[in-house]
């Protein structure tokens, strides 16, 4: 008999992922209408092309197969020259022309990768393509009657095909992120998560520990639609394969959908072999080639991406890696942290600006939802403030409290100090005057420190701080005590 | 003097703008005729009576405020039944579209209707393209007005028929694999199947995308010259339409063909040809010679492989391009269990016999397991059929063969053959795959009275050299 335990560590996920990815254009893939079609009235946003009425013909969107292609070669995809759309035969009451148009055999991009960093490892995922395709309406069931709404009929798509290179649900959480960053850094898409703007699909399998080879099932999991279902799913995924396989049972092809956010899945279709989408080439739409300069001209569109600018971060401004990933998670963030870079007069204080960005700024910027890069907090008012802290012009716990006057005033950290009287107390005669009070006021503290008490002089000099409201310079105070007590 | 439904665009437009006629006469005679012959005849699907009538007169409104308008300002027309109309009934001419009014009008008929020319309905035709004699129509087969007990070619039978008997001076109709040029030499008029991308296919009810060709019939190679002018050009609702220059067709018709050098494909004179269809071409071909043309023998080694190669790759497309009609979003619905039901029955009961089999057919080729030794192969032998014509046009201006091997047959005669129909083919199929223009002229008349048709088949774009060598045939007949 084996124990529960250990049958549990027996068994490993095989995953792959695809991801549906709307990129941010103003119309259509093959027509003029608005692709903004979220939270429109049903088929407003429609016509004889999106609708597949009879005759109407597709007419390619330019800058769809443009963000595509910067998309592809930010995930350091090789490009076809020559690409062409194939038609994807299939019937179903929501896609109005009994065919998909997208890519097969050419897609715009095909074998990339993408590096993640795992527990400081680095780790490439290899991307298998990325293509283009058009989105299908909507079916809404209703009871007995199903409606259906084509206002999402022929919104571009950007699929992104991985190879089943993660064996855990970590791996995928990291590469989900760092993909949607690398979408937002591009600016393909504001991958916004409850527009529907990305979707995942999940291809997941279970094999032994060790065992090299892919195994001979495949489970797909379709429209998950945040990275924390994605989650969730792993979970149960593993899971219920783990136990049917324990059982004995053999898995076997098969589409699964979600039942909710809780990460259940249920069966939808079992595949006898694999569908037979009939594909070939889609003769309304001109064959596309990219000679060497359209490509290049677009590869000079993609900006630094987060995993180079995090090791930048590292390397020259020796920032701790789990902070400098936090700034790169954000635009707002590592927009804001290069700004203040530029204001530091020594860069070796880096490391101080980022522990401000990613506590204290990061968690008013929460708390009164306001995006770091446009809160009152200017750049160069951080720059100050650390500054001023490292000259020992302002002690630590202080700044907390000028930072968020700052950040509801917009005034500059020295003007607050001033105004607030939050500065160190410079002035040795006036500091001396309130040792002399605590002192004074402490006689049988100051016996035990006589008598080699030495907890009594932590006391005191706490006694000095909370009479100078921390702006006293402790090693002073402290100096000043052991003088005036002897 | 002729009656007004029997003149060409050319005199119709001369005698309007001298005011001698009105249009509203003009498309009155041709509505009457239309009342007259159709009962027997059925060339159309849908009349467009009353709104003809009307814009009938808002052009002779304009014309009497001497607006500078078009030579095709106030010419009746008709249009085969694949061209979508705002608000008039389109059929594709199967019942799975019956009572189906678009919401949208076609780019040809837009063009049309902007320069004033008058669309008095919709015609006949064989389902969305299907067949070489206007009887696979879901709405009757069409008469050919030459003799009635025969068919008027198809596809575009209506259309041709149409021209023929007067119902209209010219017919937008559709070309995918000699549906233009069929009907036009069954009927013994002209048509032209113009250059893949010379006209948009926008609002042409798809059959094989990649063949489909928009063009016009008509009395002659005039005629056709003066609407090609209107409707050829780029538009940007068709992406696969060109962007190469339109030219004054019409201006080029008198250009001498002396020395020119005509090939004649000796595959196209072989076995299968009716002897006196061959008679007929060979004596347009020396009517040639005596115009000053060098003849030269040619070969067209891939000839044989056309017409396999056609269907397979067709079919394929139009098994895709038919799969939209469900019965969902438009056409007749019939009821079902479920959306698979529902689709699956409005399908079965609404497409005809030929319809069927050609999606079964293009479906197979695309087929797993099959699109290899089919699709592809096929499309393989495209290329070396568009070689084999492209190498030709090299050594020769243009090629003469005759558009069908046989004489306008009789109905039912190929009822129990659908593969002989599909053999009549033969001459006109080979210009789809390759997107060459072709241009069927009447060549003269069999001994009983009927028409005979030759081909003439010229490099991509040069419309304007066919129709030259067309007008100067019917100028010398």
């Amino acid at each position: 008999m084996k124990t529960k335990n250990k049958l549990k560590t027996e068994y490993k996920p095989v995953i792959g992922l695809e991801i549906h990815l709307q990129p941010k254009t103003k119309s259509k893939i093959f027509c003029s209408c608005s692709s903004e079609y979220f939270g429109k009235a049903p088929n407003t946003h429609t016509c004889p092309v999106c609708l597949g009425l009879p005759g109407a013909l597709p007419v390619p969107n330019k800058k769809a197969i443009e963000l595509c292609m910067k998309l592809a070669l930010a995930l350091n995809c090789e490009i076809n020259k020559e690409s062409k759309f194939d038609r994807k035969n299939y019937f179903y009451p929501d896609l109005p022309k009994g065919y998909q148009i997208s890519q097969y055999d050419q897609p715009i991009g095909k074998e990339g990768f993408v590096e993640i960093d795992i527990h400081g490892d680095a780790r490439r995922i290899r991307m298998t393509r990325v293509h283009m395709e058009e989105d299908t309406g909507k079916s809404i069931h209703r009871g007995n009657e199903t409606l259906l709404d084509f206002n999402k009929s022929g919104v571009p798509l950007i699929e992104i095909v991985t190879e089943p290179d993660f064996s855990s649900k970590e791996e995928v959480d990291i590469f989900a992120k760092r993909l949607r960053q690398i979408i937002r850094y591009c600016e393909i898409s504001d991958a916004d998560m409850e527009k529907g703007q990305m979707r995942y699909e999940l291809n997941m399998s279970m094999r032994k520990e060790g065992e090299k080879k892919l195994p001979d099932y495949k489970i797909e999991v379709k429209n998950i639609g945040s990275i924390s279902v994605l989650q969730k799913v792993i979970d149960y995924e593993t899971k219920r394969q783990t136990e049917a396989l324990e059982k004995g049972e053999k898995l076997i092809q098969e589409t699964r959908g979600i039942k909710d956010m809780s990460g259940v899945t249920l069966s939808q279709r079992v595949k006898e072999g694999s569908a037979d989408y009939r594909y070939f080439p889609e003769p309304d739409i001109p064959l596309m080639s990219f000679d060497k300069d359209i490509i290049e001209q677009i590869r000079l569109t993609i900006p630094e991406l987060p995993q180079e600018k995090k090791w930048r971060y590292v390397n020259e401004y020796k920032i701790e890696i789990d902070t400098a990933e936090v700034i790169v998670s954000n635009k707002s963030l590592f927009t804001y942290f290069e700004q203040v870079l530029e204001r530091l007069k020594d860069t070796k204080l880096a490391q101080n600006a980022a522990n401000w960005i990613v506590g204290d700024l990061r968690r008013l910027s929460k708390k009164y939802n306001v995006k770091i890069n446009e809160s009152k907090i200017k750049s160069v008012y951080l720059a100050e403030l650390v500054e001023l802290i490292d000259s020992g012009k302002l002690r630590s716990n202080v700044a907390k409290e000028v930072l968020t006057k700052v950040f509801k005033t917009g005034n500059s950290p020295s003007q607050i100090i001033k105004e607030s009287d939050l500065g160190m107390i410079e002035n040795k005669g006036e500091l001396e005057q309130v040792v002399k009070k605590v002192i004074g006021s402490n006689q049988k503290i100051v016996d035990d420190y006589k008598n080699k008490n030495p907890n009594a002089i932590k006391f005191l000099l706490g006694q000095v701080m909370r009479e100078t409201r921390g702006q006293a310079d402790p090693i002073v105070a402290k100096q000043l005590l052991e003088k005036l007590i002897k | 003097m002729k009656n007004l439904y029997e003149l060409t665009i050319k005199e119709a437009a001369e005698l309007l703008k001298k005011g001698e006629i009105s249009s509203f006469e003009l498309v009155q005679s041709c509505l009457k005729q239309i009342k007259k012959v159709e009962p027997e005849i059925h060339a159309y699907i849908t009349l467009n009576e009353e709104r003809a009538l009307e814009q009938a007169k808002e052009i002779d409104i304009r014309r009497k405020k001497h607006e500078k308008l078009s030579d095709l300002a106030g010419i009746p027309y008709s249009a085969k039944d694949v061209y979508c109309t705002k608000g008039l009934q389109t059929t594709a001419g199967s019942k799975v579209l019956e009572g189906y009014i678009p919401q949208y009008t076609a780019t040809v008929i837009s063009k049309l209707n902007d320069v004033g020319a008058i669309l008095l309905g919709k015609t006949n035709c064989d389902a969305f393209g299907f067949g070489t004699s206007t009887e696979h129509s879901g709405y009757g087969v069409t008469k050919n007005p030459i003799d009635t007990e025969r068919v008027p070619g198809g596809s575009s039978g209506g259309s041709a028929a149409a021209v023929q008997y007067g119902g209209g001076l010219f017919s937008i109709a559709e070309d995918t694999g000699g549906s233009i040029r069929c009907p036009a030499s069954f009927c013994g008029v002209a048509g032209l199947k113009v250059t893949y991308g010379r006209v948009s296919r926008y609002g042409a009810i798809s059959y094989a995308s990649s063949y489909d060709t928009v063009g016009p019939i008509a009395k002659n190679t005039e005629d056709l010259a003066m609407i090609l002018e209107v409707i050829a050009g780029h538009d940007p609702h068709d992406a696969t339409s060109s962007n190469e220059k339109v030219q004054d067709y019409s201006k080029l018709l008198d250009r001498s063909i002396k020395g020119l050098k005509i090939g004649i494909p000796k595959e196209y004179f072989q076995d299968g040809l009716d002897e006196e269809v061959k008679e007929i071409v060979e004596k347009a071909i020396e009517k040639y010679k005596s115009l000053g043309c060098e003849i030269k023998s040619i070969s067209l080694p891939y000839t044989e492989y056309a017409i396999a190669a056609y269907y397979v790759v067709g079919l394929s497309e139009a098994s895709a391009n038919l799969a939209r009609f469900d019965g969902i979003r438009y056409g007749p619905q019939e009821k079902g269990e479920n959306w698979m039901d529902i689709i699956t029955s409005s399908r079965g009961k609404g497409f005809g016999e030929e319809e069927k089999r050609r999606i079964m057919i293009g479906t197979y080729a695309l087929s797993a397991g099959y699109a290899d030794e089919f699709y592809k192969k096929a499309q393989k032998v495209r290329e070396l059929i568009k070689n084999d014509l492209l190498r030709a046009l090299k050594e020769v201006d243009i090629i003469l063969t005759p558009t069908m091997p046989v004489l306008p047959f009789k109905f039912g005669e190929n009822d129990d053959d659908p593969l002989k129909m599909w053999l009549a083919d033969a001459y006109t199929v080979t210009l789809n795959p390759s997107g060459l223009p072709g241009l069927s002229v009447n060549a003269g008349w069999s001994k009983d009275g009927l028409p005979v048709g030759m081909q003439l088949i010229g490099p991509h774009f040069r419309e304007d050299l066919l129709l030259n060598f067309g007008h100067k045939y019917e100028n010398e007949k």
